[in-house]
């Protein structure tokens, strides 16, 4: 039930306010690095301050204002929308930390505009994650695409340059066709407020709806399915905080998130499958599971190794969404917050290792285990975490994934989890032996990362692996909530 | 009571100031920009008044002379003229100010009081046109409005201001003939020149050859004026070789009023009835405004020089509006009515920064302009959030005309339009962001280096109209609803319910 | 067939004349490479339309509208009079502007001729 509060509006307007803040200090670079990590924190008590509310079953709703009828600007906090709040602003925190230490050891320059447009790019993704309905997603979407944008081409080198172009022209047209399919809809229905079961039901043919549902995947390109994933390696010649909290989780995670919010709240459940959209989902996602994995192995560079990783494990998720079970949809909604925890311990340790190395390729990496053991370690246990092994969390999304399958009666996408592990391991363990076991050919003087770095990425491998002991506060809780909402059936 | 005598006087309190003002000019030239600034100001103020009477009491109408309509000429505003009057002031008010600084570094000095008076009589010209009710009086109206915006683009600097402005006179002139032409056939067929009696009228006749050829008369004169597409060919040089205050006028007035004097002979004059059932010419010139906005962004994209750029620009988004009335639709034309005051507004900011670059650096082309964010960047803040709202990105202005007219495309069937206005937002996004990738993510190239390190946001008389436009482009795509609920009761009076 | 075309083509036949005039005209200001020929196609075409205006109120046997004691006289319409003098002075305003530009470009480029500009401003 829906509760008027706008303690969501509140939370995406403090990374928006310390943007403004961060522009007006441009001058003091320690006041203006302080507001990033005040306004972090604030972002984060804010959304966690929405937990208990929603654990008892309300819904901080508020509607700004109304441009025409059926077309308002809302926000909604729902469980389905804390989950991704709940990851990004967290993440944040130890990301904002991480930024100051890599920009300090890396000599960054412009950081006014690299803080301005990170904690605006926050802001996005928190309004996606709350949007109540299609048109505010679709605002705070184009938002998060923008503000991105020069952070991408922070270096300002040609590669960069070229990287930037390919991340708006992807992204930019993606936009162009989310804007036609909110058009459509608000066209067909009168209104775009998502509700669980769906809008669109009885509302058009079945080859419109079939159109839609496209236009709206490519839409969300953001999800970074292939064959529309090119602009996510390329983006990788962002810093690397960026690459850590955008690339492998707020904005993917928009991408991802946006379509399950459209199969659950626009579409409903029942229709996708009456018309076996599902499972034309399900068939893109294993492919590009399968596919990513295998370009991954091909990947020198870290970094692009990484991004292909992200890109085949948002893909796991886009599974779960397809297969339309309960199991399926906690699959789906907690490997939201699971990657993003492992995902970003991976690449802060690569960031800790490019900042004090200067090494990116992996095939240079000979032995840099035992100069930054503590940096690898982590690497280590987010590499197993991606493989689905314990005691990692990955493995309860594979676990749910895989009885989702069962459920579904569909076991082909049970060979497709399991060959994807296997692919994981092979291009994860390498990296590790690398590290590890082989012998650096010269000697030279490395040690671990500042504290400032080598701190956050300590925390976030830890909680990788306390989300697998204690799964349930708060990830699996609300995503038991969110599953019960989507699929209509009662509380536990 | 003088309230009463505000939409005459709207008219004329600029002539008189442009009188004074040539008078002022004689004595010291120094006294022409506060006359002329009053003038618009308090025109602003009254034509602000007159809106809020409009929406509280419904139309107004004024006798001049007190003769009775249809014998003598009436002056009607309802709440379309009364948005298009507001929408027009507010960009003379923010000209004139942004003038003050520009001017004097781009024409003589000892043609300033030329140029106020000038500016005067255009502003004149547009406020006619936007309040007459009269046929005649209207073409009367654009000829003055249009004599001085030739002799205002002659005043640029280049002698090829003067080419373009013959150029453009020699257009101008035509089209004005065509529509004289239209005029004179409407009245040989129903003797007025009252447009609610012709409205009148009309219909009976709606058969007639007569009536058709004026038609066509009117849409040819005025598509001349409008710049569409294949028409457009006397806009990018005007635009180019003007002084900057001069194209600020000319994107965001000058053409606004053209559209307005659309509108007005399409919906007011003839009915949608006439022109959606009688003859489909609303068709051919949906397609036409289609190939004006991908024609337009596609020549855009070729250019190396901004104002060039934002030329072309304008013909695109120009195209949008008459798209918008093309489609004849509810929501559509509610859409190409918004993107009235949203062109005026993101293109006269637009061509302020242009100019602002012009003024501070020199600099005209894009090439030049590596890295000239650094040293000026509230300008370089202000062309991105302008440029963002051309390309329709939410939540600024430029996106809610957009949605308008797309979903007026989507209610009427005509699905290629919604491509093609979905399209365009891509093709606007590539020449835009190339400005902004030049601006914010390169270093300034060999041949300017020194010119963009020394450049210097502009002069706070010209700063603060650039970021007052920027500003409104951000507000009026959140407060979309404020100029909506001006629109919708003049939409809904010629085309019925939503 | 030609019988019952041509009365209603003489009847009419002021209105093919100003049709016929107008053409001149934009011929003119389209072939001619002279700045000031093409003003002159302007004025032509402009003197068209005035054409066309007066001879639309003229009507066979008609007086000038002046009142007289006589209720039954037949007067032309005065209208498109006193529009067509306000038309002409409009005209003659725009021949102004138009031959003032011409001489600037003169002094300016030392050609009055299209083509030369042309040329000219190409080879900047």
């Amino acid at each position: 039930m829906d509760q008027i509060s706008f303690v969501p509006v509140l939370a995406i307007c403090i990374p928006a306010v310390a943007a403004v803040l961060i522009l007006i200090f441009r001058n003091h670079p320690m006041i203006r690095e302080s507001w990033t990590i005040l306004a972090s924190f604030a972002t984060l008590a804010c959304v966690l301050s929405m937990l208990p509310l929603v654990f008892s079953g309300a819904e901080p709703y508020a509607a700004l204002f109304q441009i025409l009828p059926g077309l308002s600007i809302s926000f909604r906090a729902d469980a389905f929308a804390l989950i991704f709040a709940l990851t990004s602003s967290s993440l944040w925190v130890l990301n904002s930390f991480y930024s100051i230490g890599y920009m300090q050891a890396h000599h960054g320059k412009n950081l006014t505009r690299y803080f301005f447009c990170f904690s605006v790019a926050i802001s996005a993704a928190l309004g996606v994650a709350f949007s109540a309905d299609l048109l505010t997603m679709f605002i705070f979407y184009e938002i998060l695409t923008l503000s991105t944008y020069p952070l991408v081409v922070h270096a300002e080198s040609e590669e960069a340059r070229m990287a930037g172009r390919k991340y708006l022209a992807y992204l930019l047209t993606a936009g162009i066709f989310f804007l036609f399919s909110v058009l459509l809809t608000y066209f067909l229905t009168g209104g775009t407020a998502f509700a669980p079961g769906g809008i669109l039901t009885g509302q058009g043919s079945a080859l419109l709806m079939m159109i839609l549902f496209i236009t709206f995947l490519i839409g969300f390109a953001k999800a970074a399915w292939i064959p529309l994933h090119s602009w996510l390696p390329s983006a990788m010649v962002a810093p690397t905080p960026v690459s850590a909290l955008l690339h492998a989780v707020a904005v993917v995670k928009a991408g991802v998130f946006g379509i399950a919010r459209v199969v659950f709240y626009i579409f409903g459940i029942d229709m996708v499958s009456a018309l076996g959209l599902g499972l034309l989902l399900a068939s893109i996602a294993s492919f590009t599971i399968i596919v990513a994995s295998m370009m991954a192995l091909t990947q020198d560079n870290l970094k692009k190794r990484l991004a292909y990783s992200t890109i085949s494990q948002l893909s796991y998720i886009l599974l779960g969404v397809a297969l339309l079970t309960p199991s399926g949809i906690i699959a789906a909604l907690i490997h939201i917050p699971f990657h993003a925890f492992m995902k970003i311990t991976l690449f802060f340790s690569a960031g800790a290792i490019i900042v004090m190395t200067g090494i990116e390729n992996i095939s240079e990496m000979k032995g840099i285990g035992r100069k930054m053991p503590i940096t690898m370690l982590m690497f280590a246990i987010g590499a197993i975490g991606i493989c689905g092994l314990p005691p990692v969390c990955g493995i309860i999304t594979k676990w749910y994934l895989a009885l989702g399958a069962i459920e579904a009666g569909q076991l082909i996408f049970l060979v497709v989890i399991l060959s994807s592990s296997i692919l994981n391991v092979l291009y994860f363990f390498p990296i590790i032996s690398t590290a590890f076991f082989e012998k650096p050919d010269v000697d030279t003087g490395v040690h671990e990362a500042p504290l400032f770095m080598l701190i956050p990425l300590t925390i976030t491998g830890i909680c990788s692996v306390l989300l697998f002991l204690f799964p349930d506060w708060p990830f699996l809780t609300l995503v038991t909530i969110a599953e019960a909402i989507i699929t209509g059936s009662v509380l536990p | 009571m003088i309230i009463d005598h505000f939409p005459v006087l709207v008219v004329v309190l600029p002539l008189v100031g442009a009188f004074v003002t040539l008078l002022a000019g004689w004595a010291d030239r120094r006294l022409c920009f506060p006359i002329a600034m009053a003038t618009t100001f308090i025109q602003f103020c009254i034509s602000l008044q007159i809106l809020s009477r409009v929406m509280q009491t419904g139309p107004l109408h004024y006798n001049l002379g007190n003769w009775l309509p249809p014998w003598g000429i009436e002056y009607v505003i309802d709440q379309l003229n009364g948005f298009v009057l507001v929408v027009i002031l507010f960009l003379c008010v923010l000209t004139c100010l942004y003038s003050y600084r520009s001017i004097h570094s781009e024409i003589d000095e000892k043609k300033i009081p030329a140029f106020y008076t000038v500016f005067l009589l255009l502003v004149t010209g547009v406020c006619g046109i936007a309040v007459t009710g009269d046929l005649f009086n209207l073409y009367v109206f654009l000829e003055i409005s249009s004599l001085a915006a030739y002799a205002l683009v002659a005043l640029g600097r280049e002698k090829r201001s003067l080419v373009s402005s013959f150029t453009y006179l020699v257009m101008g002139s035509v089209s004005a003939c065509f529509i004289l032409l239209g005029i004179g056939h409407l009245y040989i067929a129903t003797g007025t020149l009252n447009m609610a009696d012709l409205a009148r009228l009309l219909p009976p006749l709606y058969g007639s050859t007569v009536i058709q050829s004026a038609f066509i008369f009117f849409i040819i004169g005025l598509s001349i004026k409008t710049a569409l597409f294949p028409l457009h060919l006397w806009l990018p040089d005007a635009y180019r070789y003007s002084p900057s205050a001069v194209t600020v006028l000319l994107a965001s007035v000058v053409s606004k009023i053209g559209v307005y004097a659309l509108i007005r002979i399409l919906f007011s004059v003839f009915t949608p009835a006439f022109i959606i059932i009688e003859i489909p010419v609303m068709e051919v010139f949906c397609w036409l405004a289609a190939v004006a906005i991908i024609g337009g962004s596609v020549l855009a994209i070729a250019q190396t020089d901004l104002k060039r750029m934002l030329a072309y620009s304008s013909v695109s988004q120009m195209g949008y509006i008459l798209l918008g009335i093309g489609i004849a639709d509810n929501l559509a034309v509610t859409g190409g009515i918004l993107q009235i005051l949203n062109h005026a507004v993101m293109k006269g900011c637009l061509f302020m920064i242009a100019g602002a670059f012009i003024y501070t650096s020199g600099i005209r082309s894009i090439d030049d302009l590596r890295g000239i964010a650094r040293t000026m960047p509230l300008t370089a803040a202000a062309f991105v959030i302008a440029a963002a709202s051309m390309i329709g990105i939410p939540p600024t202005a430029g996106f809610m005309s957009k949605w308008f007219i797309a979903l007026g495309a989507l209610e009427s069937g005509q699905w290629i339009f919604v491509l093609v206005i979905l399209a365009s937002s891509l093709l606007t996004a590539i020449y835009f962001w190339k400005v902004i990738e030049y601006m914010y993510f390169r270093d300034p190239g060999t041949r300017c280096a020194e010119v963009v390190s020394t450049a210097r946001d502009p002069p706070a008389g010209m700063l603060v109209p650039i970021l007052i436009l920027a500003a409104a482009c951000v507000l009026f795509g959140i407060f979309v609803s404020i100029p909506l609920e001006v629109i919708e009761p003049f939409v809904t009076g010629i085309l019925g319910g939503i | 067939m030609i019988e019952t075309l041509l009365p209603g083509l003489f009847l009419r036949y002021n209105y093919y004349m100003a049709v016929i005039i107008m053409l001149i005209g934009l011929y003119a200001m389209i072939a001619k490479g002279n700045l000031i020929k093409k003003i002159i196609g302007l004025n032509i075409f402009q003197t068209a339309i005035f054409l066309f205006y007066i001879s639309s109120s003229d009507i066979i046997g008609g007086t000038a509208p002046i009142l007289t004691s006589d209720p039954a006289s037949v007067y032309v319409n005065p209208l498109p009079h006193v529009l067509i003098l306000t038309a002409i002075v409009v005209a003659v305003s725009t021949t102004a502007v138009g031959l003032a530009l011409v001489i600037r470009i003169y002094e300016a480029y030392g050609t009055i001729e299209e083509d030369e500009l042309i040329a000219m401003e190409a080879k900047e």
